[in-house]
């Protein structure tokens, strides 16, 4: 018997069983729909969480205080000395430019009567060009904004629309920070959404007016975090040697460990990376259990099928059926069912995984899950070999079935 | 005469049955001549069964020597027997054993398909279908044909590999008498036309009146007349 007669044969009786076999493969296709919907809307995730940390640059360093994988004791807070310090370009020649950045939150009104929460963070001017950010209209904050401590504020299009129901026209406005009035001074183009929350709802004043009215912390010039951009990518192993050496010696320890950590965007991404990584292993695992659920589910109906055609399994035998036949018949018929139940369910996954998308974007965080071809290949086989193997015990039965018993069974 | 298709020589078969061994065939010696048509006749217990899956290559003998159309069958392994099985028998039972999803064409070729013939085959099928005078059913599924063309199905099924014999198990047993003699006038004349050899299993005697011979078994012997 040659394959494509035994597909031939397979379908006939896949056929004369309709109901059973397309309950059959509903296993499939839900399981091999999960895996396919999961492993894409993983995928999907995992590359816009990289492509927004790419977006922030190759060659930026990100300092901040305390140690993510030491204990210290006391670790001293980031200055804006400290940032001052590492700008210096005799000391630290491979650092282009130093943004020190404090964060925090603050009550936010408008004249119209509008009330919100929203994040704030305290910005040098170098903070916009090293974050590509444009303004539509009006102006970054400058230095000397900075010096005087001037009660200014470049806020993003989001926040903008939010407020004053409008993007455009809103410099010269005057919005309150905790009761205190900001003049808007400039909006920022829109970055679109990140995965770190949406980067065009963000309030920016100067970080002395931060410092000093708007964040409270242990003293004045203290910040949260300070972005150092190096000269180039190449240069950002010896930018972080040099930022390293600076901060050692400014915090008094030339010996120990160091009471601040530099990530880079390396350093992130392959966090990020690794996390969603997981992450989408251990959801596809998940769904890979509904795969296994419903390879059972094959299993249990071919030893149904085997026992209902023990005649026609006699008959096959007395016509002259070898072993082999036999087996290749129930095989086929397993494989089959569970190959087009993959295939089903790769469409199944594939519309899953567009409604999950269209869902993100409808809810403000545009994402676009990726079903690439090895995740449909890998599901196709997986399925087929579900097929395969849970087929293997029923098909074995089948085959090894007395033929003077068979035809004798009723 | 001269030209024996079935020796067989002291065949035994013994089933255990718990601690009992009961002998099913107690050493059973006959030879049938090719072109014959034999009745293998007896009652319920007797050993015509046994006696028709040992000749037809469906079971082996406990001991003995059975050689089928020059083949020594008795000391073969299962996929041999099937190979036998294919090549030098045709079964016709009782109830049919169609597959009813497929057409009768379908039917008569399956077992070529396990013959590994590929180029052919319908024609083959078809012209098996045309002996039995079924050639307008073709493509009619069991379940649309009566019983008498069901076991006509089956019989060209029997035939289209050209077996060296063909074994009726009680072939006329679900029918009416009218078509049972149909059915039995069938055989008979492909006996004649094709000189196809015979074997019935019967318990009818106007069905084994028929034949060129009749076995009588009792006891799992073979019992003289």
């Amino acid at each position: 018997m040659n394959i494509a007669q035994s597909i031939i044969e397979a379908l006939e009786s896949l056929n004369a069983n309709r109901l059973r076999s397309g309950l059959t493969m509903l296993g499939i296709i839900i399981g091999v729909g999960a895996v396919i919907a999961m492993l894409s809307v993983g995928q999907g995730a995992q590359s816009s969480i990289t492509g927004a940390i790419s977006g922030i640059g190759t060659n930026l360093l990100f300092v901040t205080s305390g140690n993510r994988t030491q204990d210290v004791r006391n670790p001293r807070p980031l200055t804006m000395e400290d940032a001052q310090a590492m700008a210096d370009p005799l000391v630290s020649p491979d650092v282009e430019a130093v943004a020190p950045n404090i964060q925090g939150s603050a009550e936010v009104s408008v004249a119209n009567g509008k009330q919100t929460t929203n994040s704030i963070t305290g910005v040098t001017p170098n903070f916009f060009a090293m974050q590509n950010y444009t303004v539509t209209e009006g102006a970054f904050i400058t230095q000397d904004q900075v010096f005087g401590q001037a009660s200014v504020v470049v806020i993003g299009p989001g926040i903008a629309d939010k407020l004053f129901g409008r993007h455009d026209g809103v410099v010269g406005e005057t919005i309150r920070l905790n009761g205190q009035p900001f003049r808007v001074i400039g909006i920022t183009a829109s970055k679109g959404g990140g995965s770190f929350g949406s980067q065009d709802s963000n309030i920016y004043v100067p970080i002395s007016t931060a410092q000093a009215r708007l964040i409270h912390r242990a003293s004045v010039n203290e910040v949260d975090l300070i972005y150092v951009q190096a000269i180039s990518a190449e240069a950002v192993t010896p930018a972080t040697d040099e930022v390293t050496q600076v901060l050692r010696q400014r915090h008094h320890t030339p010996i120990g460990i160091d009471d601040f950590t530099i990530f880079s965007q390396k350093d992130i991404l392959s966090i990020a990376t690794t996390v969603t990584g997981v992450f989408t292993i251990f959801i596809g695992g998940i769904a890979g259990i509904s795969l296994l659920v419903g390879g059972i589910g094959i299993m249990n109906i071919m030893l149904v099928s085997v026992t209902e055609r023990t005649r026609e399994i006699g008959l096959r035998k007395a016509l002259g059926a070898r072993k082999r036949d036999i087996l290749v018949q129930f095989l086929t018929e397993s494989s089959l069912l569970s190959l087009f139940g993959g295939v089903i369910g790769i469409g199944l996954g594939w519309a899953l995984a567009v409604l999950v998308g269209r869902i993100a974007t409808a809810s403000g965080n545009p994402f676009s899950p990726t079903v690439n071809l090895s995740s449909i290949l890998l599901a196709t086989l997986f399925s087929a070999a579900v097929g395969l193997f849970f087929g293997i015990y029923p098909a074995n039965r089948a085959a090894g079935l007395e033929p003077v018993e068979a035809l004798r069974y009723e | 005469m001269g030209d024996p298709v079935i020796v067989a020589r002291n065949l035994t078969k013994i089933y255990k049955m718990g601690d009992q061994e009961v002998c099913a065939l107690c050493g059973v010696t006959l030879q049938i001549e090719r072109g014959e048509v034999v009745a293998i006749m007896g009652p319920s217990g007797s050993g015509k069964s046994t006696m028709m899956n040992i000749l037809g290559c469906l079971d082996l003998p406990t001991s003995g020597e059975y050689s089928l159309d020059g083949e020594e069958v008795s000391e073969l392994k299962d996929d041999q027997l099937a190979d036998i099985r294919n090549r030098k028998v045709g079964f016709v039972f009782q109830s049919f054993n169609l597959l009813n999803r497929t057409t009768a064409l379908a039917n008569v070729e399956l077992p070529l398909r396990y013959a590994g013939i590929t180029t052919g085959k319908r024609q083959q099928a078809l012209d098996a279908l045309e002996a039995v005078g079924l050639k307008e059913r073709v493509m009619h599924r069991p379940t649309e044909l009566s019983g008498g063309q069901q076991q006509r199905v089956a019989i060209a099924r029997a035939l289209v590999n050209n077996p060296a014999i063909i074994m009726a198990d009680e072939p006329t047993g679900n029918l009416d008498s009218k078509v049972g003699k149909e059915i039995m006038a069938l055989l008979l004349e492909l006996n004649r036309t094709k000189g196809t050899t015979l074997i019935i299993i019967t318990h009818d005697p106007t069905v084994a009146a028929q034949t060129h011979r009749i076995i009588h078994l009792r006891d799992g012997l073979i019992e003289d007349v």
